[in-house]
């Protein structure tokens, strides 16, 4: 009782809403900083993913790189570039670039290997019948391929933006602010409330990007394909590939 | 730009990081696996109750680990339950997802035979269902485990006493010493593969069956 009274005063305490370590400005922080690495990662990992899936070349190196992308550990990858950007840029190299960095390589994987299955799964009676009634290869994939593998693609976008939003968290550590802060000064000054009221706030913003790529992934999706594939897409990473392929 | 010399001098505190990774992580997998095989027999008789479950478990997923570790530090403060606790729910979703996937694969014909042929219900599930579902099963301890290596790392973040080979990475960023950075970060990640590569081999071993089809699909993490 004592914590969640500490918790909701340290939340409603109207010096917190103020200044540069206030509510809103670290909100905007991990928002901006994760909004950033997502794009990136989507530009590097869509056109691969749907290239892969579309041409069915180089599907074991897609499958690797996603498997790779799960074995770092997210603190691990902020710990190896911390040291190469602080060297090249003392300012910004300590504080943004590890954890931006370490966001876009960890929200890479799932993007780029939800875009392959996704394309490479669309049924091949389909593709041909299109090829049959001459869409150019373009077309097949923007018109045909990429309308049917849409939830997957974004369930793949989905993953990879919980993977972000996570990671821009611990950015803190490193000196990044972001919602990460009052977690990690919470704890250091044995401060409960700022620390559950850290908690409160990065667990909410985490569950509310979930929720909206959820609800985006839902209105996306063309309604003949709701049926089937429901609830196929969003556990698409959590399955090793092999074992997805199983009949 | 490596300082060998610290490593020499640390071999004893590296081999104790590395075991004490690989317990913790041991201990989250086998606690975790445990919890989610209740859960999902639960679920697989009771369908509607799936749903529910799942979406609790991919909630607890979706809290940023931080936040996890550092929620219990001041309810089990320091103990070795702030590590394992958030460690053990965030395998849950990815368990209860297979196992059930797994149970549910099992062609309807095997599951008629074997009552046919006198099995009864837990005879079916232990001696037909389960090692049908085996590769589903090995599968999800794959992901399972590679997850929990790196969260480990992370309940580092929350105090010296634990968080395995991620001890290195958080003391080499409060120094500023990428040797031990990139000790922790390397080896945590070595042995994420390792286990990768141990659950693929133990999945051949117990399952040859699958071997024919699984010689056609991709290799896993690196290419031999």
């Amino acid at each position: 009782m004592n914590i969640v009274a500490q918790t909701l005063a340290w939340l409603t305490d109207p010096a917190n809403w103020q200044g540069p370590n206030g509510i809103p400005v670290r909100t905007a922080e991990q928002v901006a900083i994760s909004g950033t690495s997502l794009l990136i990662a989507v530009l590097i990992a869509l056109p691969i993913g749907l290239w892969i899936g579309h041409t069915g070349r180089g599907t074991t190196v897609g499958v690797n790189v996603a498997n790779l992308g799960r074995a770092l550990p997210s603190l691990a990858v902020i710990g190896i570039m911390l040291p190469i950007t602080a060297a090249l840029d003392p300012q910004l190299g300590f504080k943004v670039y590890p954890t931006l960095i370490a966001m876009v390589i960890l929200a890479v994987p799932p993007i780029l290997v939800n875009a392959q299955t996704g394309v490479g799964e669309v049924d091949r009676e389909l593709v041909e019948a299109a090829r049959g009634m001459g869409f150019a290869e373009h077309h097949l994939l923007a018109r045909v391929e990429m309308p049917i593998a849409l939830p997957v693609i974004l369930g793949g976008l989905r993953s990879a933006s919980v993977q972000v939003v996570s990671t821009a968290t611990l950015g803190a550590v490193v000196g990044f602010g972001g919602l990460g802060r009052y977690i990690v000064d919470g704890v250091s000054q044995n401060d409960d409330g700022q620390l559950y009221g850290g908690v409160v706030l990065v667990a909410g913003l985490a569950l509310l990007t979930e929720a909206s790529f959820g609800l985006l992934q839902h209105v996306l999706t063309s309604p003949g394909l709701r049926l089937e594939r429901a609830g196929a897409s969003e556990t698409a990473m959590w399955v090793a590939p092999e074992a997805a392929a199983r009949p | 730009m490596i300082d060998w010399a610290w490593l020499a001098d640390h071999l004893d505190a590296i081999v104790l990081r590395t075991v004490q990774h690989v317990y913790l992580t041991a201990i989250a997998l086998t606690v975790g696996f445990a919890i989610s095989f209740v859960l999902a027999l639960w679920v697989v008789r009771r369908r509607m109750l799936y749903g529910p479950v799942i979406g609790v478990a991919g909630i607890l997923f979706t809290i940023p680990s931080l936040a996890l570790f550092a929620a219990l530090v001041p309810i089990t403060g320091l103990s070795v339950l702030t590590a394992v606790v958030p460690l053990v729910l965030y395998t849950l979703v990815i368990f209860i997802h297979n196992i059930v996937t797994g149970l549910e694969g099992v062609p309807a014909e095997v599951v008629e035979a074997a009552s046919g042929m006198g099995y009864s219900r837990g005879q079916r599930l232990w001696q037909v269902e389960l090692p049908l579902a085996i590769p589903l099963l090995v599968a999800g301890l794959r992901v399972a485990s590679v997850s929990t290596i790196g969260l480990v790392t992370i309940s580092a973040l929350i105090g010296d006493a634990y968080g395995g080979l991620g001890f290195f990475i958080t003391e080499g960023i409060r120094h500023s010493f990428p040797t031990e950075i990139y000790t922790g970060a390397i080896l945590s990640m070595a042995l994420a593969v390792v286990a990768d590569l141990i659950f693929v081999r133990l999945q051949r071993r117990i399952t040859p069956w699958s071997r024919a089809r699984a010689a056609g699909s991709p290799a896993p993490v690196t290419p031999r």
